[in-house]
């Protein structure tokens, strides 16, 4: 009953400053809806990747994957069974229908664990036969078939001219995955008598001899609860994302301190007083406790439902990133689940609590008997500047430790919060030395007013400007970065896709038809021949991919660093070209050896270059076309570059259409390849433009709350001189200029900041996210048109502060010199 | 030098209309010093509020050195205040970023008006030249006080307000304080208005005017 009690009093205070409590729970808000809608995202995009990782193999199932190669013969099939292992293999694969590329798996239904997966259906002994029958079945998801507009029984044929089972809807499916009987499959990839893993069944079975005793290297065990490959690649993309949204979340708990900071200093009279009555300090800290988490409930539930419209609204984004960078199938359509709201909920009561954790050991620490002392600011002000400054300095020598000694993501990431965290605990120090100076050199004395009302109004201000500073200093930062990295695939495109048209002819035999066509045309300056394959180094996929041997190659393939005559090594199949990323992932240099698994046995060249190979997730390593296609012969010399004379591209396009019934996917432009490139890599980029803009948004509101609720408590500096001469409408103008200032300036000094951020991305960051390092480039147009957005939200933030101030009644002011007060 | 005719003043209330100030009637000539008395409530520190101009009357006429303060605009009420009055608060209401110096000079800056010959004489007289590089919070509320006196005059004004200046001083502080700001009145030749409580401090005045039910007697 005390404690109901308490709580009344309590909360009589926010009764009487609503525009406080609004703000506290805008704080929280705000804070929980970025941090919580990007972590819908994240958690999404997971789920997708587990689902995706155990369909028929992967997180949940042990499996034996090829050592060195892509797929295994199947004869290994019945050796491991013999050696009593209970297997069951699995074809793997995509195959194109109509304008679609779709994932193709093919097992072997009888012997295929329980586990394996999300149930393909065949649990029912109907559907089962059905599978089984001589005709077969294609199984494929009823969303999937109709979000390409297939129906039940349909038969597919694909770009190569295959012809699939009939479709049969099978509900508990994953999205755009056809399942068909192993048999079926082999024929359908042209990969006959071929396996890509056998899954491991966790029944009990009889003794079985060592793996290496039967398959020697051929095959190596992956344990269930791997991490598969997918989360592995996009492990960073979601890192980043989370980076920003624990960003969002700090700016948005600089408001909550901010507001329960004010909040504190004004109920002190009225803590006093039921400390006086014999509330207990724990009693009163208890109750203070519980009215802050009941805020925090509130403000979490309603944060999480913005959290919710922030995921919805760019989660589209997200999975058309995903999709173009790494090929993961994310549904557009979010799908929320209780740990979720769960987790929001407690990351926004410990947010609060961290918040509050110093006003309420202030309560815990509170003396009865000392009076307040109003204006000992400059002494509490300096000491205040002094730990700041301590703990910055702490904080910036710990981020450069991690800087020097850290190896991973992670520290990378400690050390860019640590840069920033340390920078914004300098901002009042650094300020504050800024407004010394401006006073010193300040003339009449409402300039020198201003510049010391400055100084002592900084405490107040600091958690926003912090809040404002930390915001622009991301945004000047991925700004740069991106605007860096744009720079530097436009031109590294400009190298990659050097042919003037791209040719894929899915048959070979058709393939040599139209090379030879091509060869014959005068309007057609080269024909550079390409081709791929896949394999494995150090365990980690691998593409291969071949390179003609021509002067357009020679002179424009984006080589970060080579040794001298690396194209003939290249040609004669002495030397490989390997991308900066796999590079720094295996630890290859320069003058490296290398050992390439191929089916006619190991390639051993010297690394004879390192080229930029930016968004490519997977390592790629660059060889002759010639050489390649010698030891790959199944690879197939159906990749063409071509080098067409100045103007002849569009009838040269045409030809190819109009006389092998070529279409837009077998044949593009280099214009569009381009385009399409530059499409996806604005798109990655989008998600991290919208983040920015709501980091920026949150610092605006945190400006905004802090000077609203900083209003009223500012009357006592101002009414004086009201008094004294100064109109209300010239002490609304200074104030505006004085707040103007004070954003102009950590605006200054968040741009060289956000610089240092930008670096930090680049050259630790990235490299250690991606691999690739880029050329750090400044933008200067973009710097003023962020600084003067800064300036706009400050304006905005402060304006309707200062025409309440404008407008204030005389009356309020009066209340200042009431012997009362 | 400063003249009240029939002045009046009321607030509205939810309970009502409260008429705070009902036809008030006041001079005050140069160099003399008037104590204004009255009980909590009675009206003492509307009256000086809207001498000072810091409110407007609601009828009756406030006229300064022969210039009219009742019915002036804001900006015209903000410059006589700059320049022909001196404002001492029971709060002190110093500015607590402006270090002494600059606390004392800041009214008579912003007036154009700063004489450092007449600076340097108050701050002696008040006993603060040793603490003139101060901060307000630095000094004891006597000292205070006396910063918010050697502001008022050092503008030279016409007329110094005083709302309740010792209320918050120890008795001997306020004597001291109360005895200063008369001297140095005297000494600028200006006149001193001066609300309090205490019969004391406003028997040390020349003059007491006392404020009942909104009229002075």
């Amino acid at each position: 009953m005390t404690a109901l009690w308490i709580m009344r009093v309590l909360l009589s205070h926010w009764m009487r400053h609503r525009m406080q409590l609004a703000t506290l729970l805008i704080g929280l808000m705000s804070a929980t809806a970025l941090w919580s809608g990007v972590q819908a995202i994240n958690q999404q995009a997971r789920t997708s990747y587990d689902r995706a990782a155990s369909a028929f193999g992967g997180g949940n199932t042990a499996m034996l994957l090829p050592g060195d190669d892509v797929t295994v013969p199947q004869s290994l099939f019945a050796t491991l069974r013999r050696a009593g292992w209970l297997v069951s293999p699995v074809l793997e694969g995509r195959v194109r229908i109509g304008e679609r590329s779709v994932r193709l798996i093919g097992i072997e239904p009888l012997s295929l664990p329980r586990d394996a997966g999300p149930a393909p259906g065949l649990s029912d002994a109907k559907l089962l036969q059905g599978f089984l029958s001589p005709g077969g079945q294609t199984l494929i998801a009823p969303r999937t078939a109709a979000d390409f507009g297939w129906r039940a029984d349909q038969v597919l044929t694909t770009e190569s001219g295959e012809r699939l089972p009939p479709l049969q809807l099978a509900p508990d499916l994953l999205p755009d995955l056809l399942v068909a009987d192993i048999g079926f499959a082999q024929t359908i990839l042209r990969q006959p008598d071929r396996i890509s893993r056998f899954l491991i069944d966790p029944a009990p079975g009889g003794e079985r001899l060592p793996l290496a005793q039967v398959a020697g290297s051929q095959l190596r065990l992956v344990e269930a609860g791997s991490e598969s490959d997918l989360q592995r690649l996009t492990a960073s993309f979601h890192l980043n994302l989370t980076a920003f949204g624990l960003l969002s979340f700090l700016v948005g708990l600089f408001i909550v301190h901010s507001a329960i900071g004010l909040a504190f200093e004004q109920r002190l009279p009225m803590l006093r007083t039921l400390r006086a009555c014999g509330v207990s300090a724990s009693r009163l800290v208890s109750v203070l406790l519980a009215e802050l988490v009941m805020l925090a409930l509130i403000a979490g539930v309603a944060g999480l439902a913005c959290g919710y419209l922030i995921a919805s609204a760019l989660l589209p984004d997200v999975a058309a990133s995903l999709r173009g960078l790494y090929g993961a199938a994310v549904p557009g359509q979010l799908v929320i689940q209780p740990q979720w709201w769960i987790a929001g909920l407690a990351m926004c009561v410990a947010g609060s609590l961290v918040a509050a954790a110093g006003a309420l050991v202030r309560v815990l620490r509170l003396p009865l008997l000392v009076s307040a002392q109003p204006y000992a600011w400059q002494l509490s002000q300096r000491r205040w500047l002094i730990g700041q400054a301590l703990l910055a300095t702490a904080i910036l020598i710990a981020a450069l430790a991690a800087f020097r000694f850290g190896t991973s993501l992670l520290t990378a990431f400690a050390v860019l919060a640590g840069a920033l965290l340390g920078a914004a605990l300098l901002l009042p120090v650094l300020l504050n030395v800024m407004l010394r100076t401006g006073e010193a050199m300040s003339r009449g004395p409402v300039a020198l007013w201003a510049w010391a009302d400055s100084r002592q109004q900084l405490s107040g201000l600091s958690l926003a400007l912090m809040a404002l500073l930390l915001a622009l200093a991301v945004n000047v930062g991925v700004g740069t970065m991106v605007g860096s990295f744009s720079k530097t695939f436009l031109r590294w495109l400009d190298g990659r896709l050097a042919a003037d048209i791209y040719l894929v002819v899915p048959d070979p035999n058709r393939a040599a038809g139209i090379e030879a066509w091509l060869r014959q045309r005068p309007d057609i300056d080269a024909v550079l021949p390409a081709a791929r394959a896949d394999v494995r180094i150090g365990g980690e996929p691998v593409e291969l991919f071949g390179l003609a041997d021509h002067a357009t190659y020679r002179d424009l393939w984006p080589l970060l660093e080579a040794r001298a005559n690396v194209w003939d090594g290249v040609r004669d199949g002495r030397s490989v070209l390997v991308s900066e990323q796999l590079g720094r992932r295996l630890g290859i240099k320069l003058g490296d050896r290398v050992r390439l698994p191929t089916p006619s046995g190991d390639w051993i060249a010297e690394v004879g270059g390192l080229y930029a190979d930016y968004g490519n997730p997977k390592g790629q390593i660059t060889v002759n076309t010639d050489q390649l296609l010698q030891r790959f012969v199944a690879a197939g010399r159906t990749r063409f570059g071509l080098r067409v004379k100045s103007g002849a591209i569009p009838e040269v396009m045409r030809e190819l259409e109009s006389t092998f019934g070529l279409g837009r996917r077998d044949l593009a432009d280099q214009a569009t390849v381009k385009a399409e490139s530059q499409r996806i890599f604005n798109r990655t980029f989008a998600v991290t433009s919208v983040l920015n803009a709501f980091t920026l948004g949150v610092a605006g509101v945190a400006l905004f709350t802090s000077l609203l609720t900083l209003g009223q408590s500012r009357l006592p500096q101002l009414a004086p001189l009201w008094a004294l001469g100064v109109t209300r409408r010239r002490l609304a103008v200074l104030e505006l200029c004085k707040t103007m200032l004070l954003a102009l300036m950590t605006a200054l000094l968040a741009l060289p900041l956000g610089i240092g951020v930008a670096w930090c991305l680049i050259e630790v960051v990235n490299v250690k996210a991606f691999g690739w390092r880029l050329p750090l480039e400044i933008f200067p147009g973009e710097l003023a048109r962020l600084l003067l957005v800064a300036m706009a939200a400050a304006l905005v933030a402060t304006l309707l502060p200062m025409l309440k101030l404008g407008r204030m009644r005389p009356v309020a002011l009066l209340k200042v010199f009431a012997d009362e007060r | 030098m400063l003249k009240v005719s029939r002045l009046s003043k009321s607030y509205g209330l939810p309970q009502g209309t409260l008429s705070v100030l009902r036809e008030v009637n006041l001079q005050v000539a140069a160099g003399e010093s008037v104590a204004l008395t009255g009980e909590s409530g009675s009206g003492k520190s509307t009256l000086l509020h809207l001498i000072a101009g810091l409110d407007e009357p609601d009828s009756g006429e406030i006229v300064l050195d022969g210039k009219a303060m009742s019915g002036a605009s804001e900006g015209d009420r903000a410059q006589m205040r700059r320049e022909k009055l001196g404002l001492v608060f029971q709060q002190f209401n110093l500015i607590p970023s402006l270090k002494v110096g600059d606390n004392l000079s800041f009214q008579a800056r912003i007036a154009g008006k700063l004489d450092f010959a007449w600076l340097s004489e108050l701050a002696g007289r008040l006993g603060l030249a040793d603490m003139l590089d101060r901060y307000p919070e630095q000094l004891s509320g006597g000292q205070q006080q006396r910063v918010a006196i050697g502001r008022a005059l050092a503008v030279k004004p016409s007329l110094v307000l005083a709302d309740e200046p010792t209320g918050n001083l120890d008795e001997a502080t306020a004597d001291e304080v109360v005895r200063l700001a008369r001297e140095l009145v005297a000494r600028s030749g200006c006149a001193l208005l001066m609300v309090t409580h205490s019969t004391r401090l406003a028997s040390l005045l020349d003059r007491r005017v006392h404020l009942t039910a909104g009229q002075l007697t």
